[in-house]
């Protein structure tokens, strides 16, 4: 199993414990977890992203059996696409993108754009709902949660769109699935390392009504404990114990 | 209890908040509803046996309702006091329900929030100072925080708690922060440390995997967490082991 919803490199509002690929690969072979997909943490502060990208291929070059780089583009800043066509020379499977920290809103056409040239290279797009739970913010944290709206339109952009969501909730996740025609709904898959366990079961339920084959293995390291979606899948109902989740490295395929 | 018994839990230690909003709003329930909640959990504990234990709950706003329905359920084996967020923790309304708790040495499982920091709707929700306010005007009384991962400055609580030592802290709640167990043993040590699930029980079961990767417990100090603190606390009887009990014990605070 791979875990796609990783990142190194620090926080900038509070401390995080070792947020290294050293410590990611043993944390992985821990959790008997195949490999990762691996983000830049700080490059969604940054002005520029495209540093923290090249800070990400070079932290992750001794690392590369395991770890793959997820690496952060900006669809406002200028020659984005050279940073795209970078990634895919660099066996990037995703990109990261955080419109609501760059003040983008859910029509934005540089979004779609971003999405379709992902699509067009076959790399899937990774947005991010949350880093953290909205009671604990920093002050100056004050992007807010992605919106669902601006997942729908992504999903609408075009048939090669493909977007992976990660720390969504089960409300979000509804509103979005049921918001889209099935076309739609296939370009979207999500981790869940934001969704709910027993006793309410909100995994339980999303798995019986959008379906299992629209999840991914995420946990949202290292800001979030690692145990917690395998916690959740140990915790399920007989009836979705056993159910099998998307192969991340097969979103293309159809 | 279906997923309490895949996680090995031997004992619930539970409340129900009257009718979970169905009727008046869950942090504020009507005295109506406290009834109703509470009978629902004695309910529960007949049904179950051991294995569920009561927490009574109770509105400060109605002083006299609560210290009553207090008597009548620690009558019945309830093993402790469940406050919401009717009424802030450092609010005088709070002290006769505290002198009940110490008349009848039962603990008070305060529901806050990780610092406050303006209103919130349908609540009235307190954090760790609040609470320590509270605790220090009551010395012979045991306060459960709940709950550090329940959202919010968790930091900020372990600061505002640290050195009023009848505040203990659970860790329950969907919070699931890499580094906040640390934390918490670094600060209050694992003697002041309660195992708990609350809403999310995957988060229970990832934290209570989690205690053995911090490296900052050792295995006796992870076997109070999992339930010997809360066998002392409530003084719920279970079964004892040859190590001592935590309370025989120098805490141990884990350095970083």
């Amino acid at each position: 199993m791979i875990d796609i919803n990783t990142m190194i490199g620090p926080y900038p509002f509070r401390f995080v414990p070792h947020p290294d690929p050293e410590l990611l690969e043993r944390v992985l072979d821990r959790e008997r977890l195949g490999g990762a997909w691996v983000g830049h943490l700080p490059s969604a502060f940054y002005r520029d992203p495209n540093v923290g990208s090249s800070q990400l291929y070079t932290a992750l070059a001794p690392h590369s059996a395991k770890l793959r780089p997820v690496p952060t583009i900006r669809p406002d800043w200028p020659d984005w696409e050279r940073a795209l066509r970078i990634a895919k020379d660099a066996g990037a499977p995703a990109v990261r993108a955080y419109p609501q920290h760059w003040q983008l809103g859910p029509s934005d056409a540089r979004m779609s754009e971003l999405a379709l040239a992902c699509g067009a290279a076959r790399i899937a797009l990774l947005l991010t709902v949350r880093f953290e739970d909205l009671r604990q913010r920093h002050q100056l944290d004050v992007a807010g949660d992605l919106q669902a709206a601006a997942v729908r339109a992504l999903a609408r952009a075009g048939e090669n769109v493909r977007l992976i969501v990660t720390a969504a909730g089960r409300e979000f996740i509804e509103e979005v699935h049921w918001g889209l025609t099935p076309d739609e709904q296939r370009r979207v898959v999500w981790d869940f390392s934001w969704v709910w366990g027993p006793p309410e079961d909100h995994l339980a339920k999303l798995f019986r009504t959008v379906g299992s084959k629209r999840f991914v293995y995420g946990t949202h390291w290292p800001l979030r404990l690692t145990q917690n979606p395998r916690a959740n899948l140990d915790l399920l109902p007989d009836d979705v114990a056993k159910a099998k989740l998307a192969d991340p490295d097969k979103l293309f395929a159809n | 209890m279906r997923a309490g018994k895949r996680i090995g839990i031997t004992c619930h230690v539970a409340s129900v908040l009257g009718t979970n909003g169905f009727n008046s709003p869950t942090y504020f329930p009507s005295p109506d509803d406290i009834v109703t909640g509470n009978d629902a959990m004695l309910s529960l504990c007949k049904t179950e046996g051991d294995i569920a234990r009561m927490l009574v709950t109770v509105n400060p706003n109605f002083t006299k309702q609560a210290l009553g329905e207090i008597d009548r359920c620690v009558a019945r084996d309830a093993v402790g006091i469940k406050l919401l967020a009717s009424r802030r923790a450092d609010d005088p309304l709070l002290d006769p329900i505290c002198e009940r708790a110490a008349t009848h040495r039962v603990p008070i499982l305060h529901h806050v929030w990780q610092h406050r920091r303006r209103e919130w709707p349908n609540q009235e929700i307190s954090d760790g100072a609040d609470l320590a306010r509270l605790a220090r005007r009551h010395p012979g009384v045991t306060f459960i925080l709940a709950h550090i991962g329940g959202g919010g400055d968790y930091q900020h609580t372990f600061a505002a708690v640290r050195d009023v030592k009848n505040i203990v802290a659970d860790l329950s709640g969907s919070g699931v922060d890499r580094g906040m167990l640390d934390e918490a043993v670094s600060a209050l040590s694992s003697q002041r440390l309660l195992w708990g699930t609350d809403l999310t029980m995957e988060t229970g079961l990832a934290k209570l995997r989690a205690l053995e990767n911090t490296g900052l417990s050792s295995a006796e100090d992870i076997q109070d967490i999992r339930w010997r603190n809360a066998n002392r606390i409530f003084d719920l009887k279970l079964p004892r082991t040859d190590n001592p009990p935590a309370a025989k014990r120098p805490p141990r605070t884990a350095v970083r």
